[in-house]
């Protein structure tokens, strides 16, 4: 893979950036240029909204599978993050033990390393989970 | 729009082929369905071919005009044309023959679905079949395709109570099927003490709750329901074919029990075909891990939220119970060569519907239903046949 990949999507991989539908209010991540809910009404007016990276466990799994570009985290865990401004996201959950990850759970994002394209390749970073301090 | 059915249909075993090529899986499925219509490949007027990723799975592209090549067709130069849609791709290709027929367009047709996936190893095969996810979004951060099947299970666990051991008896009647079915990837009964004590993929789900890695291939031929007679004593008539799409990610969805594009190709395939959950006699439900199973069972009206695993507990979903399920097998017995996953199932109904189905016959069968889906439910496909 080229640069270019990864580069592009480095606004909402490192600050959360998503939008927002000024017609219905409805907030999505990662961006969209039309809301599924007010269709035309929304082309051209989409707002850029930055997620607060707060959020609570929805659902997860333990990985146990050999992954290309993952093979030396397992097992880890993934995970379906609420946030409270609505959209859900998907990522691992990190400085935790797996077998304390529970549905409710508050976490926060961190930015982090996600993988790498073998030994030579490009880094790729992003945003993981890790537990609020109880 | 014009009646449309099958007049013929057929399929390679599903297992690990080391010995077949893509090429050599597509074209044995095309003759024996050609076979079974008492047909020439001449009298073929178009191919439809459901594929997920022979690009990458043995980096073939051009995977129509490859089949109709070798089944001998390039002489008569009759189009063929690649359907995708993941998972789906086989039951997406039969919506689109379907309509080919229906239209007025052509009166014969063949379908088809191939898959050559073991060509590469196991860590690459789980990465082609995340391609069905968001690549971006969800498999970027690490979600691999059983991991999304994976959290669907845990938050149904978390609404409805469900445990591994219920969620295992799906796997345990999709196996004892199998093992009466010579075409099965595996022919063999297990318990459920294996399925909850196999190696674990993605918790909850272990090896014994997800589909196998499976090359095949599989083909039906359709024609206009007025000239079927004319080709077969036989033909099964397709009385709904629907497909439904919903967000890609799973991460979008509301909720991650149940699928809004599966309720919504079911109650349209039961409105086009004027029935009701009740008159199916046998389904063949996608599951590629048990819990998309349960989901399909309960979205497609069969049961209750929360309830489907039920009919598995009190037996219904044996080949001589209420609901005969997954018959073949299913995916997880039978197999799933991905891009042939749907048109397979509809292979098996044909047979079951025509009373060919040997020793796992479902008694006085005459309306069958095919659920196909691609990705993590986003889309949905639904096929009921029955007899003419």
């Amino acid at each position: 893979m080229v640069v270019p990949r990864f580069w592009r999507e480095r606004r909402s991989r490192y600050s959360l950036i998503g939008t927002k539908c000024p017609v219905c209010g409805t907030v999505y991540f990662p961006p969209r240029s039309v809301c599924p809910k007010c269709g035309r009404k929304s082309v051209g007016k989409m707002e850029e909204v930055q997620l607060s990276g707060k959020g609570k466990v929805y659902s997860y799994t333990i990985v146990h599978q050999n992954v290309i570009g993952y093979k030396y985290q397992k097992p880890y865990v993934m995970a379906i993050i609420e946030t409270p401004e609505g959209p859900k996201l998907t990522g691992q959950i990190v400085d935790v033990e797996p077998e304390k990850v529970h549905i409710g759970m508050p976490v926060h994002a961190v930015f982090r390393r996600i993988a790498e394209d073998g030994k030579a390749g490009i880094i790729q970073y992003g945003y993981k989970f890790v537990p609020d301090e109880e | 729009m014009r009646d449309v059915a099958i007049i013929g249909a057929g399929e390679t075993k599903y297992g690990e082929h080391w010995e077949k090529s893509l090429r050599d899986l597509a074209v044995e499925a095309g003759l024996k369905a050609l076979e079974d219509a008492g047909i020439g490949a001449q009298d073929i007027q178009a191919i439809f071919g459901g594929n997920m990723s022979a690009g990458s799975f043995v980096g073939q592209d051009h995977v129509g005009a490859l089949i109709a090549d070798f089944a001998g067709l390039a002489e008569h130069k009759v189009p063929a044309i690649r359907v995708e849609s993941a998972c789906a791709s086989g039951a997406a290709a039969l919506h689109s023959g379907y309509m080919a027929v229906a239209s007025g367009l052509y009166d014969i047709v063949l379908v088809g679905g191939v898959e050559k996936m073991t060509d590469l190893q196991g860590d690459m095969v789980t990465d082609i079949l995340a391609g069905a996810a968001d690549r971006e979004w969800e498999v970027f951060f690490g979600a691999t395709f059983p991991a999304l099947g994976a959290m669907m299970a845990r938050r149904y666990m978390y609404e409805y109570g469900l445990t591994k051991e219920q969620m295992a008896l799906l796997p345990v009647i999709a196996h004892k099927h199998g093992a009466m079915n010579p075409d099965a990837h595996f022919q063999r009964e297990v318990t459920v003490d294996q399925v909850i004590n196999a190696p674990m993929v993605a918790d909850p789900l272990t090896i014994m709750n997800c589909s196998p890695v499976s090359d095949g291939g599989a083909a039906v031929v359709l024609a206009s329901a007025d000239i079927a007679r004319k080709y077969t004593d036989s033909p099964i008539k397709i009385s709904a074919s629907v497909a439904a799409n919903d967000y890609l990610s799973l991460h979008e969805r509301e909720s991650l029990t149940r699928s809004p594009s599966t309720i919504e190709a079911g109650k349209k395939a039961y409105k086009m075909a004027k029935k009701e959950p009740k008159d199916i006699d046998l389904v063949e439900i996608h599951d590629a891990f048990s819990i998309i199973a349960l989901l399909g069972i309960e979205d497609l009206g069969f049961a209750k939220k929360g309830e489907g695993i039920k009919l598995a507990e009190e037996g219904q979903l044996y080949y001589d119970g209420d609901l005969p399920y997954n018959v073949s097998g299913g995916l997880k017995a039978k197999g799933h060569p991905v891009g042939a996953t749907g048109v397979g199932q509809v292979v098996e109904i044909v047979k079951q519907l025509r009373n060919e189905a040997g020793k796992r016959q479902v008694p006085n069968a005459r309306v069958g239903l095919a659920h196909n889906v691609g990705g993590t439910m986003t889309s949905s496909i639904v096929h009921i046949l029955e007899v003419m």
